[in-house]
């Protein structure tokens, strides 16, 4: 913050660094998580702890540390946003104020992910979405006032109710603290679980782009900035599910059992909802956006399922679709850049002008549509596995909502980069080499967890199995 | 019997003679002196201020009428802060706009010394008086403009209105004098205590004018009417003035009346108060939505603010919970008190430099005059509740012990009102940084922030070395416990950095040691909160003693 204004230069590579050094820091800390160890022992399942007094009245204490569930998404937003800040190098107008917003929105994230305890973790909540306002109403497109607007009221809307659950949960328990693992040992009575559980589970999922109270999510990524949409779709709607995940259903496991058979409804409709949306769209990144609500649709089911399968489906399915949607939205500013429009009719043929970009967004689209030996296929593959053994019905609804994923993808690339070349974009170029590193970092991560997801699983199934055994008993 | 030990009010006598020598001042020097007199008064007022934080561990009731204890010493603190801060704000704005600057400061400093009294008072007739100070020396002030209409419309409307709410509470009183036979906040506690006492109607209609009275003190609705008039015609030092000083003082008279007198009675009344919140939160907030002037909005912000502590004055009670409840009233007074001042701060400086007070003319300010703007945006987060800021942590704690209370359906409502707040705080964030600035509008000066850091550098620096060397001769810990050296080091570090500052000129020092507050309370508050700890114990030992 303390380099002038001028130094245009100096703040993106200083951004960046810092991007690098977050995600060297995750990369270490992902593998440095040993899940022989999680689920025993003092750390109750979470390692890295590191502990502070804040508040002790309320017992609020900064509390650190990560499990098997929450490892995979340090990785997914050290990659995120060194990528991002990679891509946003062409932003010029205030760069400086953009990076840092960036910044501490990357920042609020972490802190969801790696909070222990109950009040931090809303308070790195709140943080996360609180730049999201500035970075888009100043540095978006299309309708950036509007969308800037309707994203914040929706998310604060959501984390009112996270507010008024929390506040409702500390006072029940009786415990001191906000400490999530001490107020996990709570039995609620049944009646205040079945309470507050939709609102922990609504007010996170509108986070997650849940159907119906996702209406912002597409608005709000065809609005924001490349390197915001993509924290935004990739890492940001992850939040939500983790929430779910870790405080509603680590919290009120008597309300999880109830309830799940209603919200995979809500989940199912988001995939083949969201599905059907992303066909009917022309502008590419609402193609994307409402993808996005259809992929988090999957993530929604995964977890509802409650079978152990489902489960690390969902937790894979966060990454996945977290580095796929990360790469989309990349490849869609570059062509905005250059072309200052994302209509797909208008474009044709560019695969001849931009190889490289094509040749991504193609990696991209198959993982999305669940091409085995990609990200996306694994992924989806233990969801509806999971679906299948708990609710046959879903599974089918499933399976529809890639068939329908498959056919606005390929028409998409079908129509906009294939077929006959449209002269009017032969000035477009390839992307520059900073954004073809940025694009092969994911395009490879992907690969990678589709080739081989056993770290990422072996690390979710570690603290995936006490949370179900617990649930379990409320069956 | 009632002592008379004159030396416990050391700070007021202070005060007074501050009032006393900045007349005098006014007097003596030519036109051209005039400059220096605010810089007395501030001066003056960190000496107060230090003092006041000097007086924390003792408590004596002084003749029965006013209670010297660690609640007092916090509010002297607390209303020096806001004094320090209205003169600061007022610099730039007086010799510009207003005239007669002497008298100006001293009726401030007049008005500061009505809300510390209220802030002691343990005797009905004491709080009245010291109501009226704080409130007459605001009537001249609303209407110090002596050439603008608006501010004289404001100044009769706030007479008024005041006047008749005077005279409600003046009502209330003598029904409860005529109802207990006394007016010292102990007493009417043991004698509400008798049984049936609480039935008697005369008590009931006393209990309710005084609500109706105070009400009106603190913007409370139904009877907020005034507000946004008063704030929009005053001269803006002086809507910051009432929206913060007179605003918290009202809160510290009633918390201590109702704890200290009435919280037998106090039980019976919460659903008024909830309601009152309700209401207050409410209106304050969906009225706040249409205005177009940042005067008007921030009235109707601060109203939606009174809301929230009367959410946790909703939640008072005889017991752990109501002492809860009490720190959170506190703690987000002085949250407010910190953001608020920095809003105004920043509203006044805008408009020291174009004269404008729209919405829309801050279009455009972002790239213009960035301090201005962050700090306006910081302090609306703030207002909204928005995390890193106090305003997250003080309403989280308010609302912390008002579910505590069992009053989760409020604080249900408390909370969506905090996020209907933050529709029309982005508006403002949005033109700041989104808004195209008009040609011809804006004559912003880049603002002198390295000087600043400057200052406030020297200020913490000076503040760390007093601390350590205080330190290092251990005694003054064993004597007088960590609070006497913290007082010091930061009376002294404040005292460094603003001559530091009249050295440079600066005119962002202040916006900078507002948001320095807004920030420590926002992202560490444990200190000030294990202050407050000594502060609710002092309010509820008088009550205890009793029973």
């Amino acid at each position: 913050m303390l380099v002038p204004r001028r130094h245009a230069w100096t703040i993106r590579i200083l951004a960046t660094l810092a991007g690098l050094l977050t995600l060297i820091l995750s990369v270490w800390v992902f593998i440095g998580f040993d899940w022989g160890k999680a689920g025993l022992g003092t750390t109750n399942g979470y390692q890295f702890v590191e502990w502070y007094e804040w508040l002790p009245e309320l017992g609020i204490t900064i509390r650190l540390g990560i499990d098997g569930i929450s490892a995979p998404m340090v990785l997914l937003t050290g990659l995120v946003i060194f990528t991002g800040a990679i891509v946003s190098w062409n932003i010029a107008d205030r760069n400086k104020e953009y990076y840092a917003l960036l910044l501490v929105l990357v920042s609020g994230v972490y802190g969801v992910f790696v909070a222990l305890d109950l009040f931090f973790l809303f308070f790195f909540y709140e943080i996360a979405v609180l730049p999201m306002y500035l970075l888009i109403a100043v540095w978006g497109s299309t309708r950036k006032e509007y969308a800037a607007m309707k994203l914040t009221i929706f998310l604060v809307a959501g984390s009112i109710l996270v507010w008024v659950a929390m506040l409702a949960v500390f006072v029940e328990s009786g415990a001191q603290t906000f400490d999530l693992a001490t107020l996990a040992q709570h039995e609620y009575p049944r009646a205040f679980q079945l309470v507050f559980l939709p609102m922990f589970f609504i007010g996170f999922g509108v986070l997650a782009g849940m159907w119906p109270f996702h209406t912002w999510s597409p608005d709000g990524h065809v609005a924001a900035p490349t390197a915001v949409s993509m924290l935004h779709a990739g890492v940001l709607m992850k939040l939500g599910a983790y929430g779910i995940l870790r405080v509603g259903f680590g919290l009120l496991p008597e309300g999880t059992v109830f309830w799940a058979p209603f919200f995979i409804v809500l989940g199912t409709i988001n995939v083949v909802y969201g599905a059907l949306s992303a066909m009917s769209q022309r502008d590419l990144k609402f193609v994307i956006g409402y993808s996005s609500v259809s992929h988090m649709g999957y993530v929604v089911v995964g977890l509802c399922t409650l079978t152990l399968i489902g489960v690390n489906g969902a937790v894979l399915q966060m990454f996945a679709h977290g580095v796929m949607t990360a790469l989309f939205f990349a490849l869609v500013g570059v062509v905005y850049d250059q072309a200052h429009t994302r209509e797909i009719g208008i474009f044709g043929g560019l695969v001849r002008r931009m190889p490289w970009f094509v040749g991504f967004f193609a990696v991209a689209g198959l993982a999305s549509l669940g091409l085995p030996g990609l990200s996306g296929f694994i992924a989806e593959l233990l969801v509806f596995i999971g679906a299948f053994q708990s609710y046959p019905i879903i599974g089918v609804f499933c399976v529809i909502g890639v068939a329908l994923t498959a056919t606005y993808i390929l028409r998409l690339m079908a129509k906009a980069f294939f077929g006959p070349p449209n002269p009017a974009w032969s000035h477009l170029r390839d992307m520059r080499p900073s954004v073809w590193v940025a694009c092969m970092l994911l395009a490879a991560t992907m690969l990678f967890v589709g080739l081989y997801p056993a770290p990422f699983l072996d690390r979710s199934t570690a603290s995936v199995v006490p949370l179900l055994e617990r649930i379990e008993q409320f069956r | 019997m009632a002592s008379l030990d004159y030396g416990l009010l050391t700070p007021e006598f202070l005060l007074l003679g501050l009032i006393f020598l900045v007349l005098a001042l006014d007097l003596v020097f030519a036109e051209r002196g005039r400059w220096l007199i605010p810089w007395v008064a501030i001066v003056g007022l960190l000496v107060v201020l230090v003092v006041g934080g000097w007086t924390w561990g003792i408590r004596a009731t002084f003749a029965d009428l006013l209670r010297v204890d660690e609640y007092t010493s916090f509010f002297r603190v607390l209303f020096a802060v806001v004094a320090l801060g209205v003169v600061f704000v007022s610099m730039p704005y007086v010799p510009r706009f207003l005239p007669h600057q002497g008298e100006y400061y001293a009726l401030v400093l007049a008005g500061t010394l009505g809300m510390v009294f209220m802030a002691m008072a343990d005797e009905l007739l004491t709080a009245y008086i010291s109501l009226e100070l704080l409130s007459f020396s605001s009537y001249i002030l609303v209407s110090y403009a002596k050439r603008d209409l608006k501010s004289n419309e404001a100044g009769i409307k706030y007479l008024i209105i005041g006047g008749l709410s005077s005279a409600l509470l003046l009502y209330g009183i003598s029904l409860l004098y005529g109802a207990t036979g006394t007016t010292k906040f102990p007493a009417i506690a043991q004698a509400i205590q008798a049984p049936g006492a609480l039935d008697s109607p005369g008590l009931l209609v006393a209990l309710a004018l005084i609500t109706v009275g105070l009400g009106f003190k603190v913007a409370a609705v139904p009877f907020h009417m005034w507000t946004p008039d008063v704030y929009e015609g005053a001269p803006t030092p002086i809507a910051a003035y009432l929206a913060v000083g007179s605003k918290a003082a009202g809160f510290a008279l009633v918390v201590r009346f109702l704890v200290g007198g009435l919280l037998p009675a106090v039980e019976s009344w919460l659903p008024v108060f909830a309601v009152l919140a309700v209401l207050t939160m409410t209106v304050g907030n969906l009225v706040a939505i249409h205005q177009r002037n940042l005067k008007r909005l921030l009235a109707y912000s601060s109203i939606s603010q009174a809301g929230y502590v009367l959410v946790g004055i909703a939640a008072l009670q005889d017991s752990d919970i109501g002492a809860m409840a009490t720190r959170g009233i506190v703690l987000h007074l002085a949250g407010y008190v910190f953001t608020n001042l920095a809003a105004f701060g920043a509203l006044i400086a805008f408009e020291s430099r174009t004269g404008r007070t729209d919405i829309r003319d801050l279009a455009g300010v972002g790239r213009q005059s960035p301090f201005i703007a962050l700090t306006l945006m910081v302090s609306v987060f703030s207002l909204a509740g928005m995390p890193l800021f106090a305003g997250f942590v003080t309403k989280f704690y308010l609302f912390a012990a008002a579910a505590r209370a069992d009053l989760l359906w409020l604080v249900a409502i408390a909370v969506i009102n905090s996020t209907i707040s933050l529709y029309y705080y982005l508006i403002v964030v949005k033109e700041m940084y989104v808004g195209e600035a008009r040609p011809g509008l804006l004559s912003l000066q880049r603002p002198q922030g390295l000087l600043t850091g400057i200052a406030l550098a020297a200020g913490v620096v000076a503040g760390i070395v007093v601390w350590v060397s205080l330190g290092a001769s251990g005694w003054i810990y064993d004597f007088y416990g960590p609070t006497l050296p913290v007082t010091i080091a930061v009376g002294s570090g404040g005292l460094v950095a603003t001559l530091v500052g009249l050295a440079f000129g600066v005119f962002e020092l202040p916006l900078a040691a507002m948001l320095a507050g807004v920030f420590v309370l926002g992202l560490y508050p444990y200190p000030v909160l294990d202050l407050l700890g000594d502060v609710s114990s002092a309010v509820f030992t008088a009550t205890a003693a009793l029973s």
